[in-house]
């Protein structure tokens, strides 16, 4: 092989190279073209950022109902009106659900953002309620390890920032998708409660 | 003397009785709670066992409480609180309910009657009804209906069945032994189901779940 035919294959192995090293490495999943507009807010991996909640690993149908919630204009919190209704407005649902799938699964990673200190109250909170002041566990929904199932999400490794958030919305009135139970439960929350059940749960793997 | 005697008490008196009922309405009664805690406290318990009573496929299956018999119930409630039957989220919610409490519950969803949630797969349900009608004699498992009821709606201390979720039904039967009458020093009413329970097949279990989740 002659010195020109090396120098070919090597300017395109450098391409190569460089094109391949900006497709994130996902164990196994291909990545839909339509996910690059999620990645802008949600990360290349999913994983979250700011006010963009962790999708990764999430319930596919958890994700999919949110998205036609969306649309519908049923959650009404004021990130998801300013980002999320434009961005789920031109989504079919096959698209959603395609998305979903890819998201659900996508490996987890935990948020870690929480204080570390209250954690162990956070888990007493998630697992027994607070019977007395009528808070039911979490964990029977959620399930023990707040991996979620079906269409209950899981919470499990979210960001601190965002479940407190959450919580805090539905005590003050902001709409989830219909049925869910959510904003009746976390009006109940106190503040207290509120942090330290975000902080445990941003730590759960 | 005697008419302006009655004339300056009829009004204090009418006035005491009027005050008394309205206090009445707002203040604890003589069972130790308001009516606004009993309000608070079932709006709790649906949360998990459902808007109508009717039950919810959480991480864990919770059971139709609704049109369920209002001493089984107050039972059930007790037994979780003395842990003669075990289960971490029942104890927690239980141990805070004073026995009026546990009585005014106990009637609230006794009074319900949603439709039943369903879901179990159809084609197990004839095969279900002939083990509730007839029970297993080969197992020595008696008929279900001979204490549940012809229409599984149980009597008095002998739990509802009819609308059951399915997978609860399942679980319960399945774990008896390793739920129910955990204390020795206090064996209770839970010790009847034991043998039958036992004496199932999983398979049997599955079916006689599948004819009582339609029932209504």
């Amino acid at each position: 092989m002659n010195a020109q035919m090396m120098k070919f294959f090597r300017s395109k192995i450098v391409v190569l190279a460089l094109v391949a090293s900006t497709v994130p490495s996902l164990a196994g999943s291909i990545e839909p073209a339509k996910f690059r507009n999620c990645a802008w807010c949600h990360g290349e991996s999913a994983e979250g950022y700011g006010p963009a909640p962790r999708l990764a690993t999430q319930r596919y149908q958890y994700i999919e109902n949110q998205l036609l919630s969306f649309r519908d204009h049923t959650r009404d919190n004021p990130f998801s009106k300013q980002y999320m209704w434009g961005a789920a407005a031109n989504l079919s649902p096959p698209t959603m659900r395609e998305l979903a799938i890819y998201l659900s699964a996508l490996p987890p990673r935990a948020a870690d953002d929480g204080d570390k200190e209250l954690a162990a109250k956070g888990r007493a909170l998630y697992e027994d309620g607070n019977p007395a002041s009528n808070i039911v566990s979490c964990a029977v929904c959620h399930g023990p390890n707040a991996e979620g199932i079906r269409d209950i999400p899981r919470l499990g490794g979210l960001s601190y920032y965002y479940l407190k958030r959450k919580l805090e919305q539905w005590g003050e009135g902001y709409h989830t998708t219909a049925h869910a139970p959510m904003p009746l439960i976390a009006s109940k929350l106190s503040s207290g409660e509120i942090e330290v059940l975000a902080s445990y749960l941003s730590f759960v793997k | 003397m005697k008419v302006s005697r009655i004339r300056l008490v009829l009004p204090a008196a009418i006035l005491a009785i009027v005050s008394s009922t309205a206090g009445r309405a707002q203040n604890t009664d003589t069972a130790g709670f308001s009516q606004q805690a009993l309000q608070s406290k079932i709006e709790y318990c649906k949360t998990c066992h459902g808007v109508s009573g009717q039950g919810f496929h959480g991480s864990t299956p919770i059971p139709r409480l609704a049109g369920q018999q209002p001493q089984y119930i107050e039972n059930q409630l007790k037994a979780f609180i003395q842990r003669r039957r075990t289960n971490k989220y029942m104890y927690s919610v239980a141990h805070v309910l004073n026995p009026a409490m546990q009585a005014a519950l106990a009637q609230h969803f006794s009074g319900l009657n949603p439709k039943p949630l369903g879901g179990a797969p159809k084609e197990l349900v004839a095969a279900g009804k002939k083990i509730y009608e007839e029970g297993v004699p080969d197992a020595q498992v008696p008929p279900c209906a001979s204490c549940h009821g012809p229409a599984a709606k149980g009597d008095g201390e002998f739990p509802r069945l009819a609308g059951q979720l399915h997978d609860y039904i399942f679980n319960k039967l399945v774990n008896w032994s390793s739920e129910r009458g955990q204390d020795a020093a206090n064996p209770d009413a839970s010790a009847i189901m034991q043998p039958i329970a036992h004496n199932l097949t999983k398979a049997q279990i599955t079916a006689v779940a599948a004819y009582l989740n339609y029932l209504e």
